[in-house]
């Protein structure tokens, strides 16, 4: 069916004669054939947001329904591949269309003339029910992509195909439904992006993401299902934390959504991920990402469509029962393409120009999230992570978007501009940033650890929160009037932000870290600590105590083999255990 | 065949309501003819039905509802480009002003580009000696970069452009270069001051100006940028060259898209500039960049005045989340007589990491530069301290680290706008500096670094 443009004014088109179409239908707009979403019906004229540049159209030109929601194709291939914010694969596109993104293109999000190995599950006769696993296809060395059974569709295997290869079209199972009815399966399914994928049942999420980052698996975890928000203002490190995540997060796959942000960054993420391998596996780390860019200088409305195209990919993988990251690099640029859709549809505004339902739309964004016991009968588990940057203007957090995540987010790793100024990264601010995971997730580290490693966990905040007091009465009368013990809890202060809150990203000894060498790291300053007070009794000389050689080593710890570092440890341990003895057995000789 | 319309309903400059229209398109360009046979040129902003609005580039004055007609030309706003270019001064809307002839076109182009497939860009990797320690050691540019000047009315960032203009070089390469300037609703002497230190160099045979004075149509101003750009693009990536473009100033540019969005009745965002600034800004930043399998660049040096030397104001604040990195002037260290007053705290460059250490600089450059950077932000704490409580109150260290600041402040940033210094002086002078600090402060750099640069006492 189709209608005629009566009005456009930038992304938005306004067509008549589209009584018939349905809200959210996807529409073919003017020669080129643009690509568009219905957002508002009116009578027989609909209100059409379109996902690329609409120069050059006009009244009187064509639009033509899909009659088909905004949605993904779902299936093997989209590992190891980069995406636009509407799923069109960017490389095929450059083959196309060259350097710069033309309009019009079509592709097909999957490659339809690759071949997979298709290994079947399920036999003919078998009764399967929506999600169950037919087959199976090795996508990449990384991961083991599963066929399941598509949504509203059970019954009993009639026939499905020996191991062999297929493209993502071919027929591989026929199953036949209650009423007799025979189904095609492929190895592709669809499904519309504004809506969450079915599961079984939601949990709480109770086991850490464990990401390699110190300030984050220490201090503020996050748990597996859970939701997080980076705000930040530029250059505090925001991408830098994304990618970290995106790095080393020990998912299975880790869907990362470019949104609004720059081509570099992307181009950055192409390039380093095939060469860094997965410490826990040794595969190459694009081998178990997607990657959806739609960066700042591509069109507005498909920035929109992004995020719900990545949580829907995301769904997707968790329901074949995988532990999937979702990483979207910045909230705020989605929430000004939904100001500027809301702007040009001339609706009320709420706060700062953006539309009443910014919030609502972020909760259902996020609520995507969680722990599902997925559809099937063989009840297996799979979580998606959502992790969203935030960009408020100026760095001020009162602004409307920032406000509206942190009431549904549960983790707040707040950067701080000013310790990004003192290079001091992750810019991660340890009195501003909280977890509301550290209950649920306590009894799984003090399973795996000990009891210690919570504590030392409190004892190192506890020494943090007293340094900012105590920084407050240096600024006012100077070190000298603090007392010995003041001095010290100073002086470890200083050790935990630089020594163990200091994380190089880009050096390879230290991007990651693992939870004992974490957790060994933390406890050997703050034995520094316990030792020293000990030493404090017998009124030692300060300056000597916070300058022995062993604190140098210290310094450098982080810095220790992932091999080795437990050795490391110990020797400087002992080493510092004598310095600081024979210092305050020297007495104080000022 | 050209229609012809005489049927303007509504001016209210910049913007032009024209009825009866038929097969116009959004964006599209158009031509006024006024009753003395003047031209000017208009662009299609929203239409509806056989409405279409209308934005002026250039003044309404003398524009006549009944006599005034208006020609639509099928195609949006374009630049005639060609090698030609190099050597010559355009006017805002891309036609010469220095007198010479017109330019035969090789192409035209249009100016709003076309989004670069994230697919195709290749990462900005290659070092820039700009000659400036403040850059060069702790901000380093690379080819490709986008990095903006953040500066303050009445200070000189004129004189800190021209320098990276002048002494910018990639090491080891003799490529051909090319600079894009375009001057944006500057003043006639801001401009001429540029123009002057191309000439004086030589510069200017590899010149392309274009230049929008503060005098001319603020409504020309959003054109003028991309004009630049759309002339770089077709040097860097048609004629393999190494553009460096230089945008000044932003903040004209961005309120003279406040005053187009004032007068269509948008829904004003921060500070009344309009919610999309953010997307518009970055369709012009990020033509920055390489491309796979092309011998050109594109690297950007936009100007930007902050209003109030305010950092979050929304100008500044959106240029630093699309660009990568700034450099900041700060007014204290003007007032101290420190030129370049280059704020390195505040100031980043993002892509330094890819364009230091081993076979680009030197393997000591990333160490010592974050040991830089936290030295000389412990040595600002320890100087801010010393003011409220005198000296005796600091410690040891803390003396050492007011010391140390300094001094980096008159040596390493305040080398003045004609010392032209190797990446190699640059990390010397760096490690002279680290050497008033105690050894075992210099935590960030690896030993066998340290025993290797660190000059003996």
């Amino acid at each position: 069916m189709s209608g005629t443009i009566t009005k456009v004014s930038g992304p938005l088109v306004v067509a008549k004669g589209l009584a018939d179409a349905n809200v959210s239908d996807v529409v073919r707009v003017g020669s080129q054939h643009l690509i568009g979403e219905i957002l508002n019906m009116t009578g027989d004229s609909a209100s059409i947001q379109v996902y690329e540049e609409t120069s050059g159209l006009g009244p009187g030109a064509e639009v033509l329904t899909t009659g088909m929601p905004m949605s993904v194709e779902l299936g093997p291939g989209m590992l190891n591949n980069i995406y636009d914010g509407i799923q069109r694969p960017l490389p095929e596109m450059r083959r196309l269309s060259g350097d710069c993104i033309a309009r019009g293109i079509d592709v097909p999000a999957l490659d339809r003339e690759k071949l997979w190995k298709f290994v079947p599950v399920a036999k003919p006769g078998d009764k399967v029910i929506t999600g169950d696993v037919i087959g199976t296809v090795q996508e990449t060395t990384a991961i083991l992509h599963k066929i399941m059974v598509p949504h509203g569709i059970q019954g009993t295997v009639k026939s499905i195909i020996a191991e062999s290869e297929h493209t993502v079209t071919d027929v591989v199972a026929v199953v036949t439904d209650e009423k007799g009815i025979d189904h095609d399966l492929t190895m592709t399914q669809r499904w519309p992006v504004r809506i969450a994928r079915p599961y079984a049942r939601k949990y709480v999420p109770s086991r850490p993401m464990n990401s390699g980052q110190r300030i984050i698996d220490t201090m503020f975890p996050i748990a597996k299902g859970g939701t997080a928000a980076v705000p930040g203002p530029f250059g505090s490190g925001k991408t830098v934390v994304q990618h970290q995540l995106a790095k080393w997060s020990d998912v299975d796959i880790v869907i990362y959504i470019g949104c609004g942000e720059r081509g570099n960054e992307m181009t950055d993420v192409l390039m380093e991920f095939p060469e860094l391998n997965d410490p826990r596996n040794g595969e190459p780390l694009m081998k178990r990402t997607v990657l959806i860019a739609n960066t700042s200088d591509m069109p507005v409305a498909a920035r929109e469509a992004s995020i719900y195209t990545g949580i829907t990919i995301a769904e997707y993988f968790r329901d074949q029962g995988y532990d999937v990251a979702v990483l979207a690099d910045s909230t705020s640029r989605w929430a000004e393409a939904l100001r500027e859709m809301s702007g040009r549809l001339e609706e009320m505004p709420g706060e700062e120009g953006y539309p009443a339902y910014l919030a609502s739309r972020l909760a259902q964004f996020y609520e995507r999230a969680g722990v599902v016991e997925c559809l099937g009968s063989d009840e297996r588990q799979g979580s998606v992570t959502a992790i969203g940057a935030v960009s408020p203007p100026g760095g001020d957090i009162s602004e409307p978007v920032s406000q509206a995540t942190m009431r549904i987010v549960k983790v707040f790793w707040a950067l701080d501009s000013s310790l990004a100024y003192a290079r001091h990264f992750p810019a991660i601010n340890w009195l501003t940033s909280y977890s509301l995971y550290l209950d649920t997730l306590a009894p799984w580290y003090t399973a795996q650890f000990g009891e210690s490693y919570m504590k030392n966990r409190e004892k190192a905040m506890h020494i943090l929160q007293e340094e900012s007091e105590l920084q407050e009465i240096v600024r006012l009368v100077g070190q000298d009037a603090l007392s010995p013990t003041d001095r010290l809890t100073m002086e470890t202060a200083k050790m935990i932000r630089e020594d163990f809150l200091q994380q190089n990203a880009f050096v390879d000894e230290d991007a990651y870290s693992s939870y004992a060498k974490q957790y060994r790291l933390l406890d050997l300053v703050l034995k520094y600590d316990a030792i020293c007070r000990e030493a404090l009794k017998q009124d030692p000389n300060l300056d000597t105590l916070f300058t022995i050689p062993a604190r140098e080593k210290i310094g450098r710890a982080k810095m220790a083999n992932a091999a080795t570092f437990e050795a490391d440890y110990a020797a400087i341990e002992k080493e510092m255990e004598a310095e600081i003895n024979a210092v305050a057995a020297g007495g104080n000789n000022e | 065949m050209i229609k012809e319309y005489k049927t303007i309903k509504e001016i209210a400059s910049p913007l032009m309501v024209v009825d009866g229209v038929e097969n116009v398109t959004y964006d599209e360009l158009g031509e006024l003819e006024l009753p003395n046979g003047q031209v000017r040129r208009c662009k299609v902003l929203e239409i509806e039905g056989q409405k279409a609005v209308v934005q002026l580039f250039e003044s309404a004055q003398g524009i006549n509802l009944a006599e005034t007609k208006v020609r639509f030309l099928g195609h949006p706003q374009q630049l005639a480009v060609s090698e030609d270019m190099l050597g010559r001064v355009f006017n805002g809307m891309g036609n010469p002003i220095d007198g010479g002839p017109d330019i035969l076109a090789d192409a035209h182009m249009d100016i709003n580009g076309l989004p670069m497939n994230p697919a195709a860009r290749a990462y900005p990797a290659e070092f820039i000696q700009t000659g400036v320690s403040a850059i060069d050691g702790l901000n380093t540019l690379v080819r490709g970069q986008k990095l903006p000047i953040f500066s303050g009315s009445g200070l000189p960032h004129a004189a800190l452009a021209a320098q990276i203009a002048r002494q910018a070089r990639v090491l080891g390469d003799n490529e051909t270069f090319a600079v894009v300037f375009a001057a944006i609703g500057i003043t006639f002497e801001e401009s001429e001051y540029f123009i002057n230190e191309f000439r004086r160099t030589g510069a200017i045979e590899r010149t392309v100006v274009f230049s929008n004075l503060a005098n001319d149509p603020a409504v020309e101003r959003i054109a003028t940028p991309r004009m630049a750009l759309t002339a770089a693009e077709y040097l860097a990536f048609e004629k393999d060259m190494q553009v460096l473009v230089i945008l000044t100033d932003i903040t004209n540019y961005a309120e003279a898209l406040r005053e187009i969005s004032a007068a269509k009745k948008e829904v004003p965002g921060r500070r009344g500039y309009p919610g999309y600034l953010y997307t518009d800004l970055a369709t012009m930043y990020e033509r920055a960049g390489r491309r796979q399998g092309k011998k050109g660049s594109i690297t950007m040096l936009p100007i930007l005045t902050m209003p109030e030397d305010d950092k979050t104001h929304p100008i500044p604040d959106l240029t630093g989340y699309i660009t990568e990195g700034q450099i900041i002037l700060s007014r204290d260290l003007f007032r101290k007589g420190i030129i370049p007053p280059v704020d390195v705290l505040p100031s980043l460059s993002r892509l330094k990491d890819k364009g230091i250490g081993t076979g680009k600089t030197r393997e000591d450059h990333a160490g010592t530069m974050n040991q830089l950077f936290a030295a000389y932000s412990r040595g600002k704490d320890a100087k801010e301290l010393m003011t409220i409580l005198g000296e005796a109150a600091l410690s040891e260290d803390d003396k050492l680290y007011a010391k140390f600041a300094e001094e980096f402040e008159k040596v390493y940033v305040g080398q003045g706008n004609s010392t032209n210094r190797s990446i190699e002086e640059t990390l010397n002078i760096g490690w002279d500096l680290l050497s008033i600090l105690p050894v075992r402060e210099l935590k960030r750099i690896k030993p066998e670094y340290i025993e290797k640069y660190l000059p003996k006492k």
